[in-house]
């Protein structure tokens, strides 16, 4: 601050104020009705004050879903999110970092060629070539399974790109030594450039694992059956047409649910999280 | 910038890039490969026959006014998604920059929303809006405004424009918050020696030093609303009513997927290609330059 200038301040916190307040109002409000009943919510205008069945909505969210929608319990839907959310994030940084080591620390034909066709991926998300990867997936009999919803999302420009800015600033001394001592590459690779790319790698893994969690159009191909669904996924087919079919206490807190780990990532983790999200992109 | 150091191998790199390079060809070039080869073709009704057509379905693509209405509305789309997205959040970047209390609390309270997923943002805006239950109807009914999107396009396309806006204020936020911190404390208060308010400070040194955060967040933003609205838009409109929220990623899914007309969904997915490969080059081509004084 360069001046003291008291209403400026005062505004300052009033817009703030207000940012947050409508910032997070939906996120109240989904709270709200996720702990009332079905029939509190048809009430027109809804209460605005938390009701006491919070924890009637989520067992049964959890347990048994919806009746009237989608009836796979969310606990499953949750345990699928989980398992493509990590699967997408540690696969995404392995192959990437592996890659990004051999482009930088070994010279061979081909280099700048497999370089710039890693790069290339950046210009063409899984939205405009649905239909033709969606096959490639089929043929290889992946749909519906783990497989299907991971590997095609793992290849990574960006992580490459990342890990391969980063391995440019390691001292040549490090590499130098490395080899007067004896060390293969691999060795230097395990003691040497992971060790320290652990704080990129802390960045990336939380950058990718809310990228894997909130994935929607893939696995809305990919997943036929109740039980492959991802819980974005199952808040989409708990919503019937027309208000008063869809129980809004249910898919609220299921919404609650599909919100929770990748918000607390981002909370608890802000710092990487942070890092993360500037660095990538830049 | 290359190794000086480096080690020699006649197998290892290629080992090293080969499961990133196998799936970059397996789900990525073959598929845009064969977007391509299907544009160029039609499928009959049952799927048995297919009958190399040449430009024709690009053609119809462009004679067909659904699909340059889909046009229209992604324009509009993006625009104020982006527009709204960069001007809401350098507000608040820029007072969150300046207050000293309570600096962490409104930060951490306005990037949470970076972990909601689109369609969840969706379904949350689509329950508050819900015609007949949603409590700001309620409201917007109490001051006598007919409220109903499901029937009406304008207030469709308003919904989603809020969803999609409010899901994208905390990475912007963020960028701003990056870029505010990394302007030196100097210039500001030099030109506030020399006589320069708050507002006058604002636009004639802070804002242009911003420039090359706010073209990357113009075509971040571009992109986004383009492509990852998809669950916005599926889980409060399924581009309806009457196509008015159709923007021309749903268009693609639904032609492809529920409609199931393989050659013209190929040829939408071929001109969308080609729009992110304009955005990417023209993204790299400034951000190489900078935008800047």
């Amino acid at each position: 601050m360069v001046e003291n200038r008291p209403w400026l301040t005062f505004l300052a916190h009033a817009v703030l104020i207000t940012g947050v307040a409508i910032v997070a109002f939906p996120l109240y409000v989904t709270f709200v009705a996720s702990t009332l009943t079905a029939e509190q919510i048809l009430t027109v205008p809804m209460p605005l004050l938390p009701g006491s069945h919070l924890m009637e909505n989520y067992a049964q969210a959890l347990s048994s879903g919806s009746t009237m929608g989608a009836s796979a319990p969310v606990g499953r839907m949750m345990l699928n999110s989980l398992v493509m959310a990590l699967a997408i994030a540690i696969g995404k940084i392995a192959i990437s970092v592996i890659a990004s080591f051999a482009i930088v620390y070994f010279r061979f034909p081909l280099r700048n060629f497999f370089f710039w066709m890693i790069f290339v991926t950046l210009m063409l998300p899984v939205e405009v070539r649905i239909i033709p990867t969606y096959q490639v997936v089929s043929d290889f009999g992946m749909v519906n399974s783990y497989m299907g919803l991971t590997i095609p999302l793992i290849a990574s420009a960006t992580a490459t790109f990342l890990f391969r800015q980063f391995f440019l600033t390691i001292p040549e001394e490090l590499a130098e030594a490395s080899r007067i001592d004896g060390a293969g590459p691999m060795r230097f690779f395990f003691d040497v450039v992971l060790p320290l790319s652990k704080t990129t790698i802390a960045a990336l893994f939380v950058i990718q694992f809310i990228y894997g969690w909130n994935q929607y159009l893939w696995p809305l191909l990919i997943t036929t059956q109740e039980n492959m669904y991802t819980t974005v996924i199952g808040i989409k087919r708990m919503i019937m047409t027309g208000d008063a079919a869809t129980e809004w206490n249910l898919v609220m807190a299921t919404a609650m649910l599909a919100m929770l780990p990748p918000a607390l990532v981002v909370v608890l983790m802000q710092k990487w999280f942070v890092k993360g999200l500037v660095e990538t992109e830049k | 910038m290359e190794k000086r150091v480096v080690f020699r191998s006649a197998w290892l790199p290629y080992a090293l890039v080969a499961p990133q390079i196998v799936i970059t060809v397996l789900f990525f070039f073959w598929p845009a490969v064969q977007a391509i080869w299907y544009s160029f073709q039609v499928q009959d009704a049952f799927g048995l026959k297919t009958e190399f057509v040449g430009l024709r379905n690009f053609s119809e693509l462009f004679h067909d006014s659904h699909y340059l209405d889909s046009f229209r509305i992604t324009a509009f789309f993006s625009s104020i998604v982006a527009a709204a997205g960069i001007a809401i959040s350098l507000l608040l970047a820029t007072f969150a920059d300046r207050v000293v209390r309570g600096a962490l609390a409104y930060k951490t309270l306005l990037i949470w929303p970076y972990a909601v997923a689109p369609a969840i943002a969706g379904a949350l805006w689509a329950f508050l809006f819900a015609p007949s239950v949603g409590i700001l109807s309620y409201f917007l009914r109490k001051t006598g405004y007919h409220w109903d999107w499901v029937l009406n396009g304008d207030q469709a396309m308003f919904l989603v424009i809020v969803a999609a806006v409010w899901k994208q204020i905390s990475y912007n936020f963020l960028f701003f918050l990056a870029g505010l911190q990394s302007i030196p404390k100097s210039l500001i208060e030099a030109a506030a020696i020399d006589g320069a308010g708050p507002a006058r400070r604002f636009w004639t040194i802070v804002f242009p030093l911003l420039s090359p955060t706010t073209f990357f967040l113009l075509v971040v933003n571009i992109v986004y609303a383009f492509f990852d609205t998809f669950g916005v838009i599926d889980s409060i409109t399924q581009g309806g009513p009457a196509g008015a929220t159709q923007i021309l990623v749903y268009k693609v899914y639904y032609d492809g997927v529920k409609a199931a007309d393989l050659g013209g969904s190929s040829a939408q997915s071929v001109v969308l290609m080609a729009i992110v490969i304009a955005l990417t080059v023209v993204q790299f081509r400034f951000v190489e330059r900078k935008v800047n004084y």
